[in-house]
């Protein structure tokens, strides 16, 4: 399915199984313009393309009570229009220039992208410059879009039991920071937003010095600097608000969401706990709980899933995974689907049993090497891809990580011992920490969760359909 | 039907136009008979092969609807003397990446690997296609899996409208059957079955072979010969009846309780070898292929807010080929966003597209063909599907011009020829309003 221009943070999980964050790989030069627009070019000449993408630094986590949903509401309006571009002519231009564009919402940033022939980056640029400060909305334009905003919600959560079960996690999981609300935004709130909303949220965080332009391809940082001077230079900084990701307050209960759906033929069962990342919390373990996830539940040869689908015969499909890139806290996550006839709480009793194994009898060092055996073997692929650079470093940089820290993702990871990934483990994987997460059918006569809520008119749009 | 799936290899297939960077393709012969297409890039220590063989799940017998996909699942679950574990040990150790999958002409195969490890790679492979092993514990086990998974299809209501289209346009053809096949078909697939499978449809004769990366057409041969040499010379003649879209201006209804009512719909298509074929494929960018600049999302999605996301596509199956789409929409609006829709497509085929139209696609469809050639394993694929459809090795020479030299007379006259909004057959699954 196309995936038009939006949302969400899956793609953060896929870097972080399938392309850490790579080292050495990236053949990556960075510098920054007077008015504070950092910039990376990372090399990559198989063909004459690039990926270019600018990464705003703000995200979900920085909207205001009452607002959530805004961040991914502004990244929509910023294909409506400037004062030289006409509403909706962004993507008509890339296309015509042979490009492809598209953008995201995530909790931390709003990111931006373009893949197209190296010879229109300089267009490609203007034009991202230009939406930058110059933004031109519409009341006519902005009503539709609201509709589609909320489509998207109705796609992503209301006709997805699971990604209903996601959301409640979260609110339970996060209970200070703001995490707690969804990316896409609590459906009552999206439905109010107002134009001024989304102008005054974009003045506030839209500019040089809160954007990291990144282009990964066919160009060097020497090629990159005039274009990008010429575009981006004449652009004024702004004084931005501070990003405020408050602390969690210390876990003092294990939680337990249950989330009944009629559409759910196959229940599921989840577990988050509460964890540190690069920049919150006891960072010390992050590359120990990375290395974690890869021994219990990165495959087929993990432990999980040899225990639980292999030799127990409880479980279809077992997973395990943690993504250590964000500003505030993060959590470290499991995942057990159940074969034809096993019951949920079975299932649910032996993965606590499992990791309970765990945090008192550690991992092998034979395994932590293999784990890590593994996750460096992900760098050489991480250099295949044109885009790769791109998103992996700009995800980075706007989570507050530096260009070295990418560069180091390997060596860290080898220094990694089994003494510390059993010791993060028993920090990280306690009861009080965690959200327990069901999905399950619904009992006889009940109905879909919050999904058929009345619907609010729509409003006129001005335009007859028939 | 996985329409979607099936979309995204044919795209890559056309958006071909010249890179301009010379990227020569060599013809590789192995002493065993094995031929490949070969790109040779030494950039990373990378080595990606696809391969397609001929026949998939159309070829399922009655009853057993799921066959191939399970030969596919089970492939890398033990071969030789490797039991489940010890071969995936071997593959997530060295970081080589193998998938099986199937569609309803071909199974699929790719792999990558780390320079370093592909003989290993090369000869896993081997002994996947001429010695799986079936053991019964990996059978039941990948069929527990099958069946959650198709359990879980009934909660995603573009799961379930495709396949009920499926069986709406093909009701007496195997297109119309699932290629996962469904609880009862799977249950019903005995070891036997998936032996006879690959006795039956693995066969020297019935491969396409493209590799891509750090590999020179020397060594190649011998891992070619690793890969493939252990399997018989020929496999069975693929047979499969040619098909006929049915269920002309059908509407249906699946009842469910979601919020935002899901439609697909198709019609009669056009085949890859029909000489109209690139007139169709622009055509089809301008009514609903092209990303945010397509008529349909234009019209459903930026002008009426309708829609998070709408779509055409063209499916041209070897039996069969569909024009189709599919658009989601609030319960309360889906019957508005249908009748935009079927405007759309009747506007298209009375009207054809407009000179500045035409001009943007073309723009497009060639400017954007080298950001197809975006990792090893993208032009392994590529080169696979040039390969399958027998455009030649200077197809990557001719696209341009073949997409250049389609005129506004040719795309009315497909668009007449192919689009018929009260002959689309659609499905609706959620709670619509007035329908």
């Amino acid at each position: 399915m196309t995936a038009p221009r939006t949302a969400i943070a899956l793609l953060i999980l896929a870097f972080s199984q399938a392309t850490p964050a790579a080292a050495q790989v990236f053949d990556a030069e960075s510098f920054t313009l007077a008015n504070g627009l950092e910039v990376v070019a990372v090399a990559n000449h198989r063909a004459p393309v690039v990926s270019s993408m600018i990464w705003y630094k703000v995200g979900s986590a920085d909207e205001e009570p009452g607002k959530s949903g805004l961040a991914h509401m502004v990244e929509h309006m910023m294909f409506k229009g400037t004062k030289t571009v006409a509403p909706g002519m962004f993507s008509h231009l890339v296309a015509e220039n042979g490009g492809r564009d598209d953008a995201f919402t995530s909790f931390d940033y709003t990111a931006f992208y373009q893949d197209i022939a190296v010879d229109r980056l300089p267009e490609v640029l203007r034009l991202e410059a230009d939406r930058m400060t110059n933004l031109s909305l519409h009341e006519k334009d902005f009503a539709p879009e609201h509709q589609v905003v909320l489509e998207e919600l109705r796609m992503r959560v209301d006709n997805s039991p699971g990604g209903k079960l996601n959301e409640q996690m979260n609110a339970s999981l996060f209970l200070n920071a703001p995490y707690h609300h969804p990316v896409i935004g609590w459906r009552s709130e999206v439905e109010h937003f107002t134009l001024a909303d989304v102008i005054a949220f974009q003045r506030r965080w839209y500019a040089p010095n809160n954007a990291i332009l990144v282009v990964s391809g066919d160009i060097t940082a020497a090629q990159l600097k005039p274009i990008v001077e010429k575009y981006f230079g004449p652009l004024p900084r702004r004084k931005l608000p501070p990003r405020v990701r408050l602390d969690e307050p210390p876990p003092l209960a294990a939680r337990t969401v249950v989330l009944r759906d009629p559409n759910v033929h196959q229940p599921d069962w989840n577990r988050l706990y509460l964890a540190p990342s690069y920049s919150t919390g006891d960072t010390k373990y992050t590359y120990a709980l990375e290395v974690l996830a890869e021994v219990i539940g990165a495959d087929s040869s993990s432990r999980l899933y040899r225990h639980l689908v292999i030799e127990q015969k409880l479980a279809s499909e077992v997973w395990a995974g943690y993504s250590p890139e964000s500003l505030g806290p993060t959590s470290f996550d499991f995942y057990a689907s159940p074969n034809p006839g096993v019951d949920l709480d079975k299932l649910g009793a032996a993965m606590d049993a499992e990791i309970l194994d765990l945090v008192d009898k550690g991992v092998a060092a034979d395994e932590v090497e293999r784990a890590k055996t593994k996750l460096r073997a992900q760098v050489a692929y991480a250099r295949d891809s044109y885009q790769t650079g791109a998103r992996v470093l700009g995800s980075a940089l706007a989570t507050g990580r530096t260009v070295a820290d990418v560069q180091e993702w390997p060596q860290r990871i080898a220094a990694v011992t089994p003494e510390l990934v059993n010791e993060a483990a028993r920090a990280v994987l306690r009861d009080l920490r965690s959200v327990t997460g069901l999905l399950l059918p619904a009992r006889p006569g009940e109905e879909a969760s919050g999904g058929n809520a009345p619907e609010q008119p729509i409003p006129e749009l001005g335009r007859s359909l028939r | 039907m996985n329409a979607r799936a099936f979309l995204g290899t044919l795209a890559i297939g056309l958006a071909i136009a010249l890179p301009a960077r010379a990227m020569s393709i060599e013809r590789v012969s192995s002493p065993g008979g094995i031929a490949a297409w070969l790109v040779e890039d030494h950039t990373n220590p990378i080595v990606a092969m696809s391969v397609s063989v001929s026949g998939g799940a159309a070829l399922d017998p009655d009853g057993k609807a799921g066959l191939a996909n399970l030969v596919a699942d089970l492939l890398d679950e033990g071969a030789g003397d490797l039991d489940s574990q010890a071969y995936q040990g071997k593959l997530n150790d060295l970081a080589i990446e193998l998938s099986f999958e199937v569609g309803h002409d071909s199974l699929n195969i790719d792999l990558k690997t780390l320079t370093e490890n592909r003989e290993t790679a090369f000869g896993l492979l081997g002994l996947a296609l001429a010695k799986p092993r079936f053991d019964p514990d990996a059978i039941e086990r990948v069929r527990s899996q099958e069946l959650s998974a198709l359990a879980q299809e009934l909660a995603d209501p573009h799961a379930v409208a495709n396949r009920a289209l499926a069986a709406m346009l093909f009701p007496n053809h195997p297109y119309g059957r699932p290629a996962k096949g469904d609880p009862e078909s799977v249950k019903a697939i005995a070891r036997d079955d998936l032996a006879a499978w690959t006795a039956h449809h693995l066969g020297r004769d019935a491969l396409i072979v493209s590799v891509v990366g750090d590999v020179t057409a020397d060594r190649l041969k011998s891992l070619l010969d690793a890969a493939f040499a252990g399997l018989p010379a020929h496999a069975d003649p693929v047979s499969v009846p040619e098909a006929e879209a049915q269920g002309a201006g059908k509407v249906q209804v699946i009842r469910r309780p979601f919020a935002q009512s899901v439609a697909t719909f198709a019609e009669a298509g056009i085949k890859r070898a029909d000489p109209d074929w690139y007139a169709a494929y622009v055509m089809n960018d301008i009514l609903g292929g092209g990303g945010f600049s397509s008529r349909l999302m234009h019209e459903v999605r930026e002008k009426r807010g309708l829609a998070y996301d709408t779509e055409s596509y063209l499916i041209p199956r070897d039996h069969a080929a569909l024009v189709g789409g599919g658009v989601a929409t609030r319960n309360d609006r889906m019957a508005d966003s249908l009748a935009v829709v079927r405007r759309e497509w009747q506007r298209m085929a009375d009207q054809g597209a407009t000179a500045a139209e035409l001009a943007a696609a073309k723009k497009y469809l060639n400017g954007s063909f080298p950001l197809e050639l975006s990792s090893t394993g993208a032009l392994a694929g590529l080169l696979n599907v040039i390969q399958r459809n027998g455009l030649g090795l200077d197809y990557l020479d001719r696209r341009r011009g073949l997409i250049d030299a389609v005129t506004m007379a040719d795309t009315r006259r497909v668009a007449r020829r192919l689009l018929r909004a009260d002959r689309l057959a659609t499905v609706v699954v959620g709670d619509p309003k007035g329908m």
